[in-house]
């Protein structure tokens, strides 16, 4: 058994928090620099100008990259021979969302669904956040991070498909996603795709495929075909940055299927499409 | 593709002279207001109460910002989604709003507004919140400060960089940029 401090956890989660919604993580800055060098619209490449300049300076001055700095959403694997002393794990993450947003001048983005009263005195600063926990084999307390922003959740979509429509009808669906998004869900974006399994599990494949680092290709040869195929798709769209018309709308598409054997019900066939805006701010921590 | 420098109120001239496409400059003052804010406003008209600010000429900014850090005007405050404020924009126009900054498309409502009474829709930079705030010189919460990021603010900005998206002549950026890059 191996024991981890709660305090650790909380001061892993905070400073993380802290940092990854000031400074644009490398994958994301390369892959807005390659698309300037890329874009042929002039306005679209004015666009991505300004942004890797607020890239510059948000991480210069320690200022979010974005007004909206998102729910927290987190994936953790907790290893079975790991033991939390000093508090549980859940409270140690609630703690560290809440230290992080308050103490880095992050902005309280939680509210009452039907009241909209925001939760910050309610619940807590930031609070609740959005977590899904997993157990392996082995000592190590993996988290992902994310600042899941809402203008681009809002054009996210799932659908269960008839397995006939196959590969085709995922890729109509991911371009109808996308197109209706449009200008509102900031592009240029990540598509996270989500495939098989079931309904709702689609939906958080589509979530956990947005954590892959842009640039790094799908383990599966097929389904990395698969994704520059429905990249080449969505870039003949003609949205471009901020949807000002352009040849750069769509920075990767990342599929995740459900393991093992990309699995799905024999009458089903479950697509999800999570959008994620250019201001893509995910983290890994492992302790 | 023309560039502007306009100072805030603006006037009937200084929207009709702009295309969508066209970079403009904003100095002078703007007002905050996101949807609860907007809400608020929409029924202190309907009710013929007094608004927090002059609607003649004004521009208003949908931004959220973050809490500012000790020292700063303002927090990171690029702009929010437009279409949340699609419902109250119109009559706002009809009053004497003549611009509004914010990100994504507005509906047909919106735009009819924008031509019968002049006015204009700008585009500023979604997730550039950093750079923005450097355009924001004051800031001072003005109305409803129980809404916390979504309080109206009368902020005053410097050369702060938008695009305009729909003119005063029917035109939408989005819906014509997409037109000439798309291929089939």
């Amino acid at each position: 058994m191996r024991t981890i401090a709660y305090e650790d956890i909380v001061k892993a989660v905070r400073d993380t928090i802290i940092y990854s919604t000031t400074h644009l993580s490398e994958d994301m800055y390369k892959a807005l620099q390659e698309a300037l060098e890329k874009e042929e619209s002039l306005v679209s490449k004015a666009v991505l100008e300004q942004l890797l300049e607020n890239a510059k300076i948000a991480a210069s001055e320690n200022k979010p990259l974005c007004q909206d700095t998102g729910l927290a959403i987190y994936f953790v694997k907790v290893g079975e021979d790991v033991k939390i002393e000093g508090g549980s794990l859940k409270d140690a993450i609630f703690e560290g969302t809440r230290k992080g947003y308050e103490e880095g001048y992050l902005r309280a983005s939680t509210c009452d669904c039907f009241t909209r009263a925001n939760l910050k005195d309610k619940v807590g600063y930031n609070l609740p956040p959005v977590i899904y926990f997993d157990i392996v084999p082995g000592d190590k307390l993996e988290i992902e991070f994310a600042a899941k922003g809402g203008g681009s959740e809002n054009g996210s979509r799932a659908r269960v498909l008839a397995p006939a429509q196959g590969k085709e009808g995922i890729k109509e669906f991911v371009k109808q996603v996308v197109s209706d998004a449009g200008p509102n869900v900031c592009p240029p974006i990540v598509v996270g795709v989500g495939i098989g399994g079931s309904f709702d599990m689609a939906a958080v494949m589509s979530k956990h495929a947005l954590f892959r680092d842009v640039g790094t290709p799908n383990p599966d040869p097929e389904l990395d075909a698969f994704e520059k195929e429905i990249q080449e798709e969505l870039n003949k769209l003609g949205i471009g940055a901020m949807g000002m018309g352009g040849t750069q709308t769509v920075l990767a598409v990342h599929i995740e299927t459900y393991q093992p054997g990309r699995m799905c019900h024999i009458a089903s066939l479950p697509v999800s499409v999570n959008i994620q805006c250019h201001s893509s701010r995910h983290a890994h921590i492992t302790i | 593709m023309a560039e502007y420098r306009l100072t805030t109120p603006l006037t009937d001239e200084d929207v009709t002279q702009l295309k969508a496409g066209d970079i403009v400059y904003l100095s002078g003052t703007l007002y905050t207001a996101r949807d609860a804010a907007h809400k608020r406003l929409v029924d202190l008209i309907e009710s013929g109460q007094e608004l927090p600010f002059d609607l003649k000429g004004a521009v208003i900014y949908y931004v959220g910002p973050t809490p500012p850090k000790p020292g700063d005007v303002i927090g990171s405050a690029g702009p929010t989604t437009s279409y949340r404020m699609d419902s109250y924009a119109p009559i706002l126009i009809e009053h004497g709003l003549k611009g509004m900054i914010g990100k994504g498309k507005r509906n047909d409502a919106v735009k009819e507004a924008c031509k019968k009474y002049k006015a204009v829709y700008f585009g500023a930079v979604g997730g550039a919140g950093a750079l923005l705030a450097k355009r924001i010189k004051e800031a001072e919460v003005i109305a409803y400060p129980e809404l916390g990021p979504e309080a109206v603010r009368r902020i005053v900005v410097e050369d702060f960089p938008v695009v305009v998206v729909n003119d005063t002549y029917g035109n939408d950026l989005y819906e014509e940029g997409r037109k000439q890059w798309a291929k089939a």
